[in-house]
């Protein structure tokens, strides 16, 4: 114990840094290592050492995985978009006191803490095209039915509005904690100035809130681009290729088909690509959130 | 207060222009309220669709013309547990949602005290890090290190996985919650007598229970939503409800009344544990993205 408390530091920060080696650094180095090989996962064919050339076929010769890198940014620019349009709105909208703030707020928290395989076997039955509500919805309305996850054109924006439906509120959430710690004295200087509504919003309020949309963008973006739950549980990348993204690809890769050293060089890939959008989204907000 | 206020205005013109703000604000009010509950309808149907639907026959799913006009039945539920051994796998992620965020706050919780108390930046980026890595990439060799333990089977594989979702977050939330903690009151402790661990266990950890709750509640709903490590690293026996109702729509595709059944008992205990702590839900989810 004394031993112990002499080297607090390393007491305290040892154990979870063995577990980041054992869990994290050490399984990242395994998946760069196998990244150099072919290998199936069998005992008795060890990793066969092939250099780059997973890397050279993935980058030049792998059309699927080029659609899916497509895909998964076409997927997160339209969901994080809608998401920070409507969860700007949202926050806006209830954003101050009224009758039952504290009920909306834990109310819209629901979509976010769900399962999202339950989610997406929601959704499933809501976009189903005979049974379904939505189709029912819009017969009511005598709009055309749509076919949703089936047609190959549109299942990947459908996917997109499960994603908006689930994470607008986290959104809404963050942004409205920023709203709230605005200062309160450019809003009164501006009222006697005369001026409108939507002069506050535009020259006050979206510049004053400007880190906060940026830090809850990169939050939003980082798990968009890794979405899986979703897509995997209602189409597994269907119909055809049409919404498989850089994840579900790298899963069928690796555990459908087992080739492993492919799989592991896309994963590499996917790695570098996240970390690079990070490093972009926070350099960019230390240069332009300290200059607002 | 409406009655006298034309006795204290007697002026016409001034009463015509005060009530008609009024009749703006009061209609302005309104639309607000209309279109909160807008805003609510959309987030929440999804889920009175499917606890609509768990109730339902499949016929009278089917029936999208009279969806209120049916017999409640308990089949689905009745199915559920009976054919799949539902109450297996809901005691499996049971089991792995309070061990792993047990363990997860064991080790991250004198991680995040020491990163905040001795400045180990580094170390919190390493945590970081942990949270923006795609799972997928440490998947492969998981897969591969625990079969060759003989480990796939036991829950350890899913413990110790959905701990590196876990412990960042934890340490993630704690770090900036210690920074604030005022550091006299430990250092009052180790003048009367307290050894450094035992400044932190009664003094430091007491003082920052409302941190670990939220942590802890979060990291419990994470585990008990995880649906990719689990597909992985989860046989038969070991299966947790997400893969377990996965299978369901796979095997049984077409018996939406289970399936919704299945999500409805997979996503209640998240929605209710959300119902009874949301404050600090709120804070654990939007932790970080609000600070500067």
């Amino acid at each position: 114990m004394n031993f112990l408390n002499r080297h607090i530091r390393s007491t305290f920060v040892l154990p979870s840094i063995i577990f980041v080696i054992a869990m994290m650094i050490v399984p990242l180095l395994y998946t760069s290592y196998l990244s150099l090989h072919v290998w199936s996962g069998s005992a008795r064919r060890p990793p066969e050492f092939v250099g780059l050339s997973n890397y050279e076929r993935l980058l030049t010769r792998d059309p699927r995985f080029g659609d899916a890198v497509v895909r998964t940014f076409i997927f997160t620019g339209v969901a994080v978009g809608a998401e920070l349009a409507l969860g700007l709105g949202i926050a806006l909208l209830i954003n101050g006191k009224f009758l039952g703030h504290n009920l909306v707020k834990t109310l819209i928290l629901l979509p976010m803490v769900a399962t999202p395989v339950a989610i997406g076997m929601a959704w499933l039955l809501l976009y189903e095209p005979n049974i379904g509500a939505l189709n029912a919805l819009l017969r009511a309305l005598s709009l055309p039915p749509q076919d949703f996850l089936g047609s190959s054109s549109t299942a990947l924006l459908w996917l997109a509005v499960v994603d908006i439906w689930q994470w607008t509120p986290l959104m809404a959430l963050i942004l409205l904690a920023g709203l709230s710690a605005l200062p309160e004295e450019p809003y009164e200087a501006a009222r006697v100035d005369g001026a409108s509504a939507w002069q506050r919003f535009t020259q006050l309020t979206l510049p004053l809130l400007f880190p906060t949309i940026i830090a809850a963008t990169l939050l939003r973006s980082i798990d968009a681009l890794k979405t899986f739950d979703i897509i995997y549980t209602m189409t597994r990348g269907g119909p055809g290729f049409a919404t498989e993204t850089i994840n579900t690809y790298g899963y069928i890769q690796a555990f459908e088909y087992f080739q492993l050293g492919q799989a592991s060089s896309l994963l590499i890939v996917f790695f570098t690509l996240i970390l690079g959008v990070s490093l972009f989204f926070i350099r960019f907000r230390r240069h332009w959130g300290a200059a607002l | 207060m409406t009655t006298n206020y034309a006795v204290e205005m007697p002026r016409g013109a001034v009463n015509l222009q005060a009530q008609q703000r009024r009749l703006r604000q009061a209609l302005g009010g309104a639309l607000r309220y209309l279109a909160i509950a807008v805003v609510l309808f959309i987030f929440l149907a999804p889920f009175a669709w499917m606890l609509l639907s768990s109730f339902k026959t499949q016929v009278d799913i089917t029936n999208t013309r009279n969806i209120f006009n049916f017999t409640p039945t308990l089949e689905n539920y009745e199915n559920v547990f009976a054919q799949y051994e539902f109450l297996r796998y809901l005691l499996n992620s049971f089991a792995v949602a309070a061990l792993s965020t047990l363990f997860s706050l064991i080790l991250g919780l004198p991680a995040a005290y020491a990163i905040a108390r001795f400045r180990l930046q580094w170390l919190g980026v390493i945590l970081l890090t942990a949270r923006i890595v795609p799972g997928i990439t440490f998947l492969i060799p998981w897969f591969i290190i625990f079969s060759r333990l003989g480990l796939i089977g036991t829950l350890t594989p899913l413990i110790l996985s959905h701990m590196l979702v876990g412990l960042p977050f934890i340490a993630w939330i704690m770090i900036a919650f210690y920074e604030e903690l005022p550091i006299e009151l430990e250092e009052a402790a180790k003048i009367d007598g307290a050894t450094p661990i035992g400044a932190f266990l009664r003094v430091a950890l007491p003082l920052s229970m409302p941190g670990v709750i939220t942590a802890g509640i979060v990291a419990f709903i994470f585990s008990w939503n995880n649906f990719m490590f689990s597909l992985v690293l989860a046989d038969d026996r070991t299966r947790t409800l997400p893969i377990a109702i996965f299978n369901f729509l796979t095997y049984a595709s077409v018996d939406w009344g289970g399936l919704m059944a299945a999500a409805v008992v997979i996503t209640l205990p998240v929605l209710i544990i959300t119902l009874f702590v949301q404050r600090y839900i709120v804070r654990g989810l939007t932790a970080g993205a609000t600070k500067g």
